[in-house]
């Protein structure tokens, strides 16, 4: 062919609008991105850092239970006492006792596998709501939306009359004649992996659909015309192309699922073992709030790596433009 | 609109005057219906091998659905449509020998320039290095060599353009589809990018059909042209038939400029045929092949560009000849387009070439000029 313009000039209208940004709103904008920052020192960052110097303290039999407290007052000879008694042995103390390490793993494990069956369930779901007829679609994602408008605490609660012996799922099945005597779900893995799906889709499903919903059907149609067929043509391209969505989706459901307390707490039994409730305990049956606070920053330290991968990938995916 | 005379013809190729041909691709009474639309209604068509063949409309005629009913994205309600004589219609899009080039480019975002053109090759029993090869050389069909490793979002739109056409070329397809391929770019583009369409179908011997709402886009390219509208085919011809024997009052309006002439039919004599224009107030003559019935009321079509224009009375036999009022004149730079008062309200437009570079036009407005035109120059339309 021709030689053509190998670069189509940057826009000017873009040049200008820059030049405007670094100018005369640059006072504004600084404003503009201070709040944020402000709400994170403040909310975030403050909070963390008492929760750290707690996990480096001492369990004591007082009022707050811990020990150093500093005091104003005894000036920097205090300041220098008061650091020369914290110590990192509530960490040692974590890493020794493989109870902890066990809830960590046990933790990850049973989030992780609830990510997946929420993904293998959202998917499908997703896809049909992004597929769905264009005047349907308002409605299917209100449908999704709609179990936050009650009670996340009552809808786990209402699972124990559907999981127990003599509950609802039981009751259903011996009715049906498929089993003869009523299933042990309550107070067992399953029945915590079912809550967490049950409590978590809507976070698989939304950001799926919001993906899906943007995928040219005209990419799969080209792929189909060149000799593709549908299923690989599912593999080659929707899925490649629903990895921001998906990424997405299993971030916002793994993260708080790895510290959930109130679905291992309701329906799980004994032997489930998760990081959550290992941190309930810690922290008000036995009052040891140090260790609690180690266990926590624990996590954090776990989750901040996912986060992390998590934020790249969003930018990534921003500067592509998918 | 100035329109470009046809010039020399490309080449002689027409085999769909041979009866005995048979048809690289037929329509056979398709009809596509979508709820109570009825997008194409009972169509057939024979398109050759070879050929560079438009369907050509406006938006809704059902050219689109014609095409993605080649191409297997639709299903036609009844009819069928067959390929080199074998019937096609219930083929899945990915096992048909067609690939087509769509508006959007629908280019993978996620892939390289060097993986798209390849995705079409990997899908069938090539070898890595025939996958190379050929991909290079689409590349190079498409100057986009140094090209291969970016992804689409990096490209100018008419590169990506050209990714698209690469990659609906690698697999040599049997039939290319082309869905307004151009029409994304900007004119100078497209015309550079039309006359390379040309070429690369003379080069590759290939069946091209395009999708286009743009006349000037269909006339420059294809050999012949399908003139659409609302889910029939009003007629099939070459760029020139078209445009010079319309063959009824919408393609003649459709296809270029053209002034109206609502007459009855007065008498015959030999091929010429008297007419009578109420409007006009007098009678015109026109040639005629086939032979109009008397008294019936017609429309005589000329094309602005076959009128004469000039401050004298134009001698000379077999013309037609009007007098009128230079009511406005529209400047073109190459040409400038006379708006002439013939009667009370009619107006004829005809166009003059500005062969000079004077400004000073010898006839302005207001000037009593007299009009003239052969009696071939007129198309009798019946319809």
């Amino acid at each position: 062919m021709q030689a053509l313009p190998e670069n189509e000039p940057a826009s000017p209208q873009l040049e200008a609008e820059q030049h405007v940004a670094t100018t005369s709103h640059s006072r504004w904008r600084w404003l503009v991105i201070a709040v944020p920052f402000l709400w994170l020192l403040v909310f975030f960052l403050a909070p963390f850092l008492m929760v750290f110097k707690i996990s480096l303290s001492g369990q004591v039999l007082a009022i707050p239970p811990y020990a150093p407290q500093w005091d104003w007052a005894t000036g920097l000879q205090g300041l220098q006492a008061f650091w020369q008694e914290l110590s990192l042995d509530n960490y040692i103390w974590l890493s020794e006792d493989e109870l902890y390490w066990k809830a960590y793993l046990s933790s990850i494990r049973i989030a992780g596998m609830a990510t997946l069956l929420c993904l293998l369930i959202g998917f499908p779901m997703a896809y049909a709501m992004a597929r769905a007829p264009k005047r349907m679609q308002p409605l299917l994602v209100m449908l999704v939306i709609l179990p936050f408008w009650t009670s996340f605490l009552i809808r786990v609660y209402a699972w124990i009359g559907i999981l127990k012996t003599e509950g609802l799922l039981n009751q259903f099945l011996l009715g049906l004649g498929v089993i003869n005597e009523p299933l042990v779900i309550l107070n067992t893995n399953i029945a915590v992996y079912i809550g967490i799906v049950y409590s978590y889709l809507p976070f698989m499903v939304l950001p799926l659909y919001a993906t899906l919903e943007k995928l040219d059907t005209s990419l799969l149609e080209a792929a189909q015309d060149l000799g593709c067929p549908p299923l690989k043509t599912f593999w080659t391209i929707t899925l490649p192309l629903a990895k921001p969505g998906i990424l997405a989706g299993c971030f916002l459901v793994l993260i708080p699922a790895v510290g959930e307390f109130v679905i291992p707490d309701i329906l799980g039994g004994s032997e489930t073992l998760m990081i959550g409730k290992t941190l309930w305990v810690e922290f008000f049956s036995n009052r040891d709030w140090p260790l609690a606070s180690a266990v926590a920053i624990v996590l954090l330290a776990i989750l901040i790596m996912p986060i992390m991968l998590f934020q790249r990938q969003q930018q990534k995916s921003a500067e592509v433009g998918l | 609109m100035a329109k470009k005379p046809l010039g020399p013809v490309r080449r002689t190729f027409s085999p769909w005057e041979e009866p005995s041909n048979q048809p690289f691709i037929e329509f056979q009474s398709v009809t596509k219906t979508f709820g109570d639309h009825i997008a194409v209604d009972n169509l057939s068509l024979k398109i050759y091998k070879r050929e560079f063949h438009a369907l050509l409309g406006g938006s809704g005629c059902g050219k689109t659905t014609m095409m993605r009913m080649l191409a297997g994205f639709e299903q036609p309600t009844s009819g069928c449509i067959l390929l080199e004589g074998e019937d096609i219609t219930r083929v899945p899009p990915h096992k048909r020998p067609v690939n087509m080039m769509f508006q959007s480019y629908a280019l993978f975002p996620h892939m390289s320039v060097w993986d798209n053109i390849a995705f079409g090759l990997k899908q069938e029993a090539f070898s890595k290095r025939e996958i190379s090869a050929r991909v290079a050389e689409m590349l190079r069909l498409v100057k986009l060599e140094p090209f291969a490793r970016r992804k689409p979002h990096q490209l100018s739109g008419g590169q990506r353009q050209r990714v698209a056409l690469a990659r609906s070329l690698a697999k040599r397809p049997k039939v290319l589809l082309l869905d307004e391929p151009l029409a994304a770019l900007d004119k100078k583009l497209r015309e550079e990018t039309q006359i390379e369409l040309m070429n690369l179908q003379e080069e590759l011997r290939m069946t091209f059909l395009i999708v286009t709402h743009d006349q000037e886009e269909a006339m420059n390219l294809a050999d012949r042209i399908s003139v659409m509208d609302a889910g029939h085919i009003l007629q099939v011809a070459t760029p020139g038939e078209i445009y010079e024997q319309p063959s009824s009052r919408y393609v003649a309006d459709f296809i270029g400029d053209i002034n109206f002439f609502e007459c009855t039919v007065k008498g015959m004599n030999a091929s010429v045929a008297t007419l009578d224009s109420a409007e006009l107030g007098t009678t015109l003559q026109v040639e005629v092949g086939e032979k109009p019935q008397l008294g019936s009321s017609v429309t005589l079509a000329v094309r602005p560009e076959k009128l004469r224009i000039s401050f004298e009375k134009p001698e000379g036999e077999n013309q037609n000849i009007l007098q009128g009022e230079v009511w406005d004149i529209a400047y073109m730079g190459d040409v400038s387009i006379y708006h002439i008062k013939v009667s009370q309200d009619h107006t004829i437009r005809t166009i003059v070439t500005n062969t000079t570079r004077l400004v000073e036009r010898p006839i302005t407005w207001e000037d009593k000029v007299w009009l003239a035109f052969d009696y071939d120059a007129g198309v009798l339309l019946t319809a």
